[in-house]
């Protein structure tokens, strides 16, 4: 059963060709002389010159950064909580709305998360800006958080816990002896799931952004709205880089860390 | 005085104990900025449009009297539904989110079974693959279409110098882009919960038909597709509900003609700054999504437990 067969190759080969090369052509074709994204003219690193003389993109990208780190830092911290007490708190009151809290905003559309949480600014008055577009990504971002958390719990062995509270360790030191060290794989791909999600999202901050605090997104919808130019692919080719090497990396210690638990 | 000698009110300290506060911190937090933004679109859905920052009327105003009077209406979702254009989008949008659900469900299904039957150690590297697209910018892997679909794009250019066609197909900016470009974006969403489901499938039960007689295809539509049903589901969940209200597809590779309500209501927010009518096409979006969204929950929390 577990051999390749002719039908699963094929699909295997037929899916992952139609998953992976529309990115590889807009990787090329950042590298194209011509300013014609079809066109092959010859290799050339001078879209990526002109994106370091872009002041715009390079404003931009320091206000994704700035927001993702916040808001994935703080959303992990919510969503392990969140997670936390849904595996291990049993049954409290208002337990079925916050489940609910945690998985509607993984599926609902973003035009509606982006509309409501502009709309609550508006009447909090709060300015909008860097800090409510931080906000509107810790919301969405610690619901995944906690439901990564939770699908870690589900293995999580209750009777070592038990046994250090047994033994006199008080709740706090069995927390950050045994529970800690155990999800924090998970915690870490939280995390980075949160800031990737958070660099990406463009409708939610679209409706959140204010003057003055234009995400890397934004600027490249707008851009790509003019039309394509390879200064985009050039862009677009730096951002798929980093996470490429964030997830394989993320994916490695993950490795290493199960081998370990393995060993020991 | 020692800390320690005050006496505290019982029911003071049980609301402040730690298990309390872990609960109350998160809870309060999707409360305020995911429960409450709901209680706000409502309200600006009753209230009319204005030139005024913010743009519309406030629900209650004092003005001689003793009680405030409430200003609400339903003028913004008799406008909706007085005006084809809307009733079109919410169609259209379930009509597209519906066709490329099952597009995306026979494709992912075909990928996450060939992964959950690879050879083991394949497997990690395989699921590694699909995983890494989903972690990539959806702006720019729909943007990434538009050089390939184009009318003078890679694709119609391959197909020319092939001397498969003659003329460029017309594939940007119509219903097929809008297809192509959420099947593309989606299938991870589809492809890991049914691997998920597939992978832990007890292969006794396949063997058991086999050895019974029963033939590879039947065995596959009688005993693997009812038992990968929680897997399925949960795909098509994943897919169905975000797609009805998407706006960056539509709005990049679909055309004039391409009517989806995410795309509706942002031109209502953005364009015709008419904060009250796309505070409505939020809500009746909502009201068609209230169902499927309670069964996502509830196939997700049992997946869980």
């Amino acid at each position: 059963m577990t051999r390749f067969t002719k039908f699963n190759v094929s699909a295997l080969v037929i899916g992952f060709t139609f998953l992976y090369l529309p990115i590889i052509l807009l990787i090329l074709f950042s590298f194209n002389e011509s300013k014609l994204v079809t066109v092959w003219a010859g290799f050339s690193t001078k879209w990526y010159v002109e994106l370091m003389q872009n002041q715009g993109i390079k404003d931009a990208a320091w206000v994704t950064f700035k927001v993702a780190f916040i808001s994935s830092t703080v959303a992990t911290l919510l969503g392990t909580i969140a997670g936390l007490v849904m595996t291990r708190f049993g049954n409290f009151r208002g337990r079925t709305l916050f489940s609910g809290m945690i998985y509607a905003p993984m599926v609902m559309p973003e035009v509606i998360l982006g509309l409501s949480t502009l709309l609550t600014f508006i009447t909090l008055a709060i300015d909008r800006g860097v800090l409510t577009i931080t906000l509107a990504h810790i919301t969405f971002s610690m619901c995944y958080v906690s439901v990564i958390i939770q699908s870690r719990m589900t293995s999580y062995d209750d009777s070592i816990t038990e046994a250090a509270l047994d033994l006199g360790c008080t709740p706090f030191r069995t927390f950050m002896l045994i529970t800690f060290p155990i999800i924090l794989p998970a915690i870490v791909s939280g995390w980075l799931l949160s800031f990737t999600m958070s660099l990406d999202d463009l409708v939610i901050a679209s409706f959140t952004s204010g003057p003055g605090s234009t995400t890397l997104p934004i600027k490249i919808y707008s851009m790509v709205r003019l039309g394509v130019t390879p200064e985009i692919n050039a862009v677009s080719t730096i951002l798929v880089g980093l996470v490429t090497v964030g997830v394989i990396t993320a994916s490695l210690i993950g490795k290493r860390q199960k081998q370990q638990l393995a060993q020991s | 005085m020692n800390i320690k000698e005050i006496q505290v009110p019982s029911f003071l300290r049980r609301a402040f104990n730690g298990r309390n506060a872990a609960i109350s911190i998160p809870y309060l937090w999707l409360l305020l900025l995911f429960l409450f933004p709901f209680v706000i679109v409502l309200k600006i859905s009753l209230a009319q449009p204005v030139i005024a920052m913010p743009p519309y009327t406030p629900l209650f105003s004092w003005g001689d009297s003793l009680w405030p009077k409430i200003q609400a209406g339903l003028d913004s979702y008799l406008f909706l539904f007085s005006d084809s254009l809307y009733i079109k989008a919410y169609l259209s949008s379930i009509k597209i989110a519906t066709i490329s659900t099952v597009l995306t469900l026979i494709i992912g299904y075909a990928i996450a079974y060939s992964i959950a039957r690879a050879p083991t150690r394949w497997r990690g590297i395989l699921l590694m693959l699909v995983i890494l697209p989903f972690w990539t910018s959806f702006l720019i892997r729909v943007y990434a279409w538009i050089g390939i679909l184009k009318t003078e794009g890679l694709l119609n250019l391959a197909l020319m110098t092939l001397g498969i066609i003659e003329k460029p197909l017309i594939i940007m900016n119509t219903d097929l882009a809008v297809y192509i470009g959420i099947v593309y974006s989606y299938l991870p969403f589809m492809i890991l919960p049914l691997y998920a489901n597939l992978e832990k499938m007890d292969m006794n039960l396949l063997e058991a038909a086999a050895d019974l007689g029963c033939r590879p295809f039947k065995t596959f539509w009688n005993v693997t597709i009812p038992l990968s049903l929680p897997g399925i589901l949960a795909g098509c969940f994943l897919v169905f509900i975000p797609v009805i209200g998407e706006f960056v597809i539509p709005d990049l590779l679909g055309g004039t003609k391409t009517l989806m309500i995410g795309k509706v209501l942002w031109g209502e927010f953005f364009y015709n700054r008419d904060w009250p009518v796309a505070s409505a096409v939020a809500i009746i979006m909502l009201l068609l999504l209230v169902v499927p969204i309670i069964f996502y929950q509830k196939s997700q929390e049992k997946a869980i437990s």
